[in-house]
């Protein structure tokens, strides 16, 4: 039973296993956000408040989705690294923070955008806003303490204990930042999203959304291959592989 | 087992009494910066007790991170700290010992002088109970996350920096608590729900806390 658990703490393992899905995985990708974004922006009806404007909902949503659910993946393998001390977890980690933390910059950029229209604010200190901006801050602290260790093993380590900190902290900040917000509630901005949506906006959001789930995969998986070659620069099987590679292709790499 | 505890904390105050230009220097910083307030702002008493609960307590934040980034620094130098790592005492209580001597360095002095400051930005009289009442509580959580951010970047040349950095997010809670606590109280509404969460976070920072400090601290020394 713990034949998996062993194999999958092994990086040649997973570079050779992600190496086969990772074409398929691209094409479900690629597929789903193109669907989702005709669906989306050419297909879907028009909102009856908002009008076309709306439709920046077909990235912000998703964005912001995998936005929190990206920390929680960098904390848990951080949590994995730490207690199992598996090679693998910890690249996983560091592969995960800065597609995370580009991925909460989306979440707020296309949220100002949308916010222009709607609220004619590009900024408002909103509660669900406010806390996307400290998601922003602990995704660049751990970001920046994994760049400033030269070991890289400490810097794994100190990052995972960062991570996990933030990680038991966010209900604790997104709660805070709500019963602040309704101190301070202002007036006059509201969100005006209805309770529920019409099924015909819903179902392109809903491909959308499975597709970035599928592009954070792939882009994770990419991230974590070129960490795995670069840590494991000076083994065998890497440097086989590199050697088996044609010079055309490098050369080609290169340009 | 309280042996360690006991031994740290005296030792901890000890070098702080015997360097009392290091104990005076996050007040005298508290000092200026609420001084700066209305230099830069308006002298004006009306609109200056508006904003003094928020910015004494952005302050008092302030002064208690820039402390925080000397909790282990000289004891990693002289390499006591490599020493306290090795002792067969639980680093738990060992940690708790040396927050709690900055708390009490640092924390207390803080919050013992914010009334004053309350006057001089003429804050209404109903805050200045809520305001000493939260910074007692809080500066003490402050004392405690930074001492996670301060064992993780103990190691490092240029830590100080990145430990606001790293720190700041987790002490926004505490911000939004201490700070509505006061401006409740000059509002004229109860304060015991927001001291009360402020409590809340006390106690689950001291469980939490020396824990990941402890773990920081290892990670820092040992790689």
């Amino acid at each position: 039973m713990w034949q998996w658990f062993h194999r999958l703490g092994s990086p040649r393992w997973f570079y050779n296993t992600s190496g086969k899905w990772l074409p398929w995985l691209s094409v479900l990708a690629a597929i789903l956000l193109s669907l989702g974004v005709v669906w989306g922006l050419g297909f879907a009806p028009q909102d009856a408040k908002q009008g076309n404007s709306f439709r920046i909902i077909y990235i912000h949503v998703p964005a912001s989705f995998l936005a929190l659910a990206g920390y929680y993946v960098m904390a848990i393998s951080g949590a994995v690294g730490l207690i199992w001390k598996m090679k693998l977890a910890d690249m996983v980690m560091k592969s995960a923070a800065p597609i995370g933390a580009v991925l909460t910059f989306v979440a707020l950029v296309t949220g100002a955008i949308w916010g222009k229209p709607t609220w004619g604010t590009y900024w408002v200190w909103d509660a669900r806003i406010t806390s996307m901006l400290v998601l922003f801050f602990l995704y660049l602290g751990v970001i920046a303490l994994q760049y400033s260790y030269t070991s890289q093993d400490a810097a794994s380590k100190a990052s995972a204990v960062l991570s996990l900190v933030g990680m038991v902290n966010i209900p604790i900040i997104y709660k805070s930042v709500d019963w602040w917000y309704t101190l301070h509630q202002p007036a006059t901005i509201r969100l005006t999203e209805a309770p529920s949506m019409h099924p015909d906006m819903f179902h392109p959001l809903l491909v959308m959304i499975l597709g970035f789930y599928c592009f954070y995969a792939v882009a994770l998986i990419l991230n974590t291959r070129v960490e795995i070659l670069y840590r494991e620069r000076r083994t065998r099987w890497v440097q086989d592989m590199v050697l088996e590679t044609p010079v055309s292709e490098i050369r080609e790499g290169q340009n | 087992m309280g042996g360690g505890f006991s031994a740290i904390l005296q030792r901890d105050l000890l070098l702080a009494f015997r360097h009392r230009g290091e104990i005076a220097n996050p007040v005298i910083f508290f000092f200026i910066v609420v001084t700066l307030i209305p230099l830069g702002l308006t002298p004006e008493a009306s609109r200056l007790a508006e904003i003094a609960p928020g910015i004494l307590w952005v302050m008092a934040l302030l002064a208690s991170l820039l402390s925080v980034e000397g909790l282990f620094q000289s004891d990693y130098r002289d390499g006591t700290l490599e020493q306290l790592l090795i002792t067969p005492q639980p680093l738990y209580l060992m940690v708790l010992a040396k927050v709690l001597a900055h708390w009490l360095i640092t924390g207390l002095p803080l919050t013992l002088l914010a009334p004053v400051l309350g006057m001089m930005l003429s804050l209404p009289t109903a805050g200045y109970l809520p305001l000493v009442l939260s910074l007692l509580m809080g500066t003490a959580v402050l004392s405690l996350i930074g001492a996670i951010g301060a064992g993780l970047t103990v190691a490092l040349r240029k830590g100080g920096l990145l430990l606001s950095l790293i720190v700041m997010p987790l002490y926004m809670p505490v911000l939004i608590f201490g700070a509505s606590t006061v401006q409740r109280a000059v509002d004229g509404f109860p304060v015991d729900g927001p001291l009360a969460v402020m409590g809340a976070l006390l106690a689950f920072s001291l469980l939490i806390s020396p824990f990941a400090t402890a773990g920081a601290l290892r990670v820092s020394m040992h790689g």
